[in-house]
């Protein structure tokens, strides 16, 4: 299998701690940058181990909340105000107390579809296949097993010193992922 | 007695046995690998023939209008109001749970959040069914959405109806949010041991392509941490619009600033209880004992008598504000309630709701699984009574005895009553035969932190 349509070397680890220690080893030691990382639940600090970047649902979270309200409270006062105004014995037509909470309550949904978004766009989901799915091992990565990833398109990647490298962090076993 | 006390002898979240493996196999077995049984069948039979009833009841009123029912002037809102209020309410204290135990980082929620979260969503579904038939023409509902069309017409903004349906429509879009974001990465453990291909598909679509890589739960964990964050202010607001439908109206009873805070505690109450009522028969009968044990029945058993002291705490304050007020038409509704007609729906909510759940006080009781049960059956007839109580002890006499009426149930009113309980559980019971009904990935975690650190 040449470089060019290969995916990366997958090595198969079978604890949690074991995985972080090696992602650390391969980013710190081996200097890959285009590393992944695949465990069953969430594994405190992997992230950080592997220097991701930041991540942004929060900010999306917040911009959601922001349109949701906003455009709520504008759409209340456009037909309260200018397209429908009833004269309620002369009260003002611009009641906003009124209209808070129908802009609360979008405030928090638009925040939760934003929110919901951002993670998904975020991370390339929805997405129906993938490499890694041609891999009989891998489907224990959401059961009991651990995985780390170097993709074959790391500025770093070379097929026999990464193999070596994965090697050396003990893992139970390194294939490589095809296309 | 040794009240409140008995943590030392609780077992642990989870059996110390327990691995990452174990936790899958045993989990995802119940979907993927258990005959589905006398028990499961039996039950959602039974679930279906009432769903049907439902269904008849649906079709007659659609056809014949909202005069099968009891209600009239004066008491224009009963049955159908007091059921939407009712089943609301279960959702939010499916929402509480979960959203504020993320939130304060509880462990045990591991283990309930799933069942809280479906138990919400189907809660707040078979709710949203009563206001819409009791518009009178149920299919001119969508006049409440804002939409340009040609008569003109807009909704009215400063209606506290107006107002419930966007609670309704956020709080349903959010909980059936908060609800898949967390089935995610199960749904792909599901896609990944399915052995028939057509299963394999339906989870794998469903999943969404999840593989667990690191900067994914990430995300995830970051937007189950906002989802919970937003959920428990939207269950407050939620449940304080459904109380301003009362206390909008100037009718003694139901005009009063204790509407909201009083609506919220009722909630998480039988919110409670209806966790309790599903979470004690499926450990049970999906064997799921070493994940769900007498800690989270104990737990959540606090937790109702928490909410229930609330409640209890709130109908003490509004029987003296009454009576502090002088006011003589709220003198007149309480002592109504107290002596009246319906005196024995007052008193048996008194029953239900203040002394039975005292017994929670008791280790015993609370570590009993029967008793706890029983207590929670009788904790959701009560505010099901509750409600009944606040909206006809309100209506059938107030300010003119000319306008005074009795209201008398038909057939029809207990029929949706009784079908939308079976809708519930159907839908319930469907659920938990194609969801994890338990959050593996959450209960991975925790097998593993335990039997790392716990001693």
């Amino acid at each position: 299998m040449s470089k060019d349509v290969m995916y990366g070397l997958l090595a198969e680890f079978d604890d949690a701690e074991h995985l972080r220690g090696a992602a650390l080893r391969l980013r710190r030691e081996g200097h890959y940058t285009r590393i992944e990382a695949y465990s069953p639940y969430p594994v405190d600090g992997l992230a950080d181990a592997l220097e991701k970047p930041r991540i942004h649902v929060p900010f999306w979270t917040l911009i959601g909340g922001i349109l949701g309200g906003t455009s709520t409270f504008a759409l209340e006062w456009y037909s309260a105000v200018i397209a429908y105004p009833i004269d309620v014995g002369g009260r003002p037509t611009f009641s906003w107390p009124a209209f808070i909470p129908a802009a609360l309550e979008m405030t928090i949904l638009w925040a939760a579809i934003f929110g919901v978004g951002a993670m998904l766009l975020g991370s390339g989901l929805p997405r129906l296949h993938h490499p890694l799915f041609g891999m009989p091992a891998f489907q224990r990565a959401s059961n009991d097993r651990f995985f780390l990833l170097v993709r074959a398109e790391d500025p770093q990647f070379h097929l026999l010193s990464c193999r070596a490298f994965l090697e050396s962090l003990g893992p139970l076993s390194v294939t490589e992922v095809g296309p | 007695m040794n009240a409140l006390n008995d943590d030392r002898a609780l077992p642990r979240i989870i059996a110390p046995d327990e691995t990452a493996a174990s936790v899958t196999r045993r989990i995802s077995a119940v979907v993927l690998e258990l005959p589905l049984g006398w028990r499961w069948l039996s039950s959602l039979s039974a679930a279906l023939l009432l769903t049907f009833v439902l269904l008849a009841g649906i079709g007659w009123l659609l056809y014949k209008g909202v005069g099968i029912w009891g209600l009239n002037i004066p008491v224009a809102w009963s049955f159908a109001i007091t059921d939407y209020v009712w089943w609301i309410a279960i959702g939010m204290g499916g929402t509480f749970v979960s959203a504020a135990m993320y939130v304060t980082r509880q462990p045990w929620r591991g283990a309930i959040n799933r069942l809280a979260e479906s138990m919400t969503v189907f809660a707040v579904a078979v709710s949203g069914i009563f206001p819409i038939l009791h518009l009178g023409r149920p299919w001119f509902f969508y006049w409440l959405f804002p939409y340009p069309d040609k008569m003109n017409v807009w909704p009215q903004w400063r209606s506290a109806l107006e107002w419930d349906f966007w609670a309704i429509i956020a709080y349903l879009l959010v909980s059936i949010l908060f609800l898949y974001v967390g089935l995610i990465p199960d749904l792909a453990t599901l896609r990944d041991r399915a052995v028939s291909r057509t299963r394999a598909i339906f989870y794998g679509l469903l999943a969404l392509g999840w593989r667990g890589e690191a900067q994914h739960w990430r995300r995830m964990e970051s937007v189950t941490l906002m989802l919970a964050g937003l959920s428990v202010p939207l269950v407050f607001s939620v449940h304080s619009m459904v109380a301003l439908d009362f206390s909008e109206a100037l009718l003694p009873g139901w005009h009063s600033t204790i509407f909201p805070p009083f609506f919220i505690a009722g909630a998480l109450f039988s919110g409670f209880a209806m966790v309790l009522v599903l979470a004690i028969p499926m450990r049970r009968l999906f064997r799921l004992q070493n994940y769900l044990n007498d800690r989270h029945i104990v737990n959540v058993a606090k937790l109702m008598l928490a909410a229930g002291l609330w409640v209890d705490y709130s109908y003490a304050a509004e029987i003296f504000t009454t009576f502090y007020s002088m006011d003589k038409y709220e003198v007149a509704m309480e002592l109504n309630r107290f002596f009246g007609p319906y005196a024995w729906v007052f008193w048996s909510t008194m029953v239900f709701n203040v002394l039975q759940i005292q017994l929670l006080w008791f280790e015993r009781v609370r570590r009993n699984h029967v008793a706890v049960f029983v207590i929670a059956l009788g904790v959701l007839y009560g505010m099901w009574l509750e409600r009944f109580m606040l909206i006809v002890t309100s209506l059938y006499q107030d300010f003119v005895p000319s306008s005074w009426g009795m209201f008398y149930p038909t057939m029809w009113d207990i029929a949706f009553l009784a079908g939308s309980i079976g809708l519930f559980f159907a839908l319930y019971l469907v659920f938990s035969r194609m969801m994890p009904m338990l959050s593996m990935h959450e209960l991975r975690k925790l097998a593993h932190q335990r039997n790392e650190v716990v001693p």
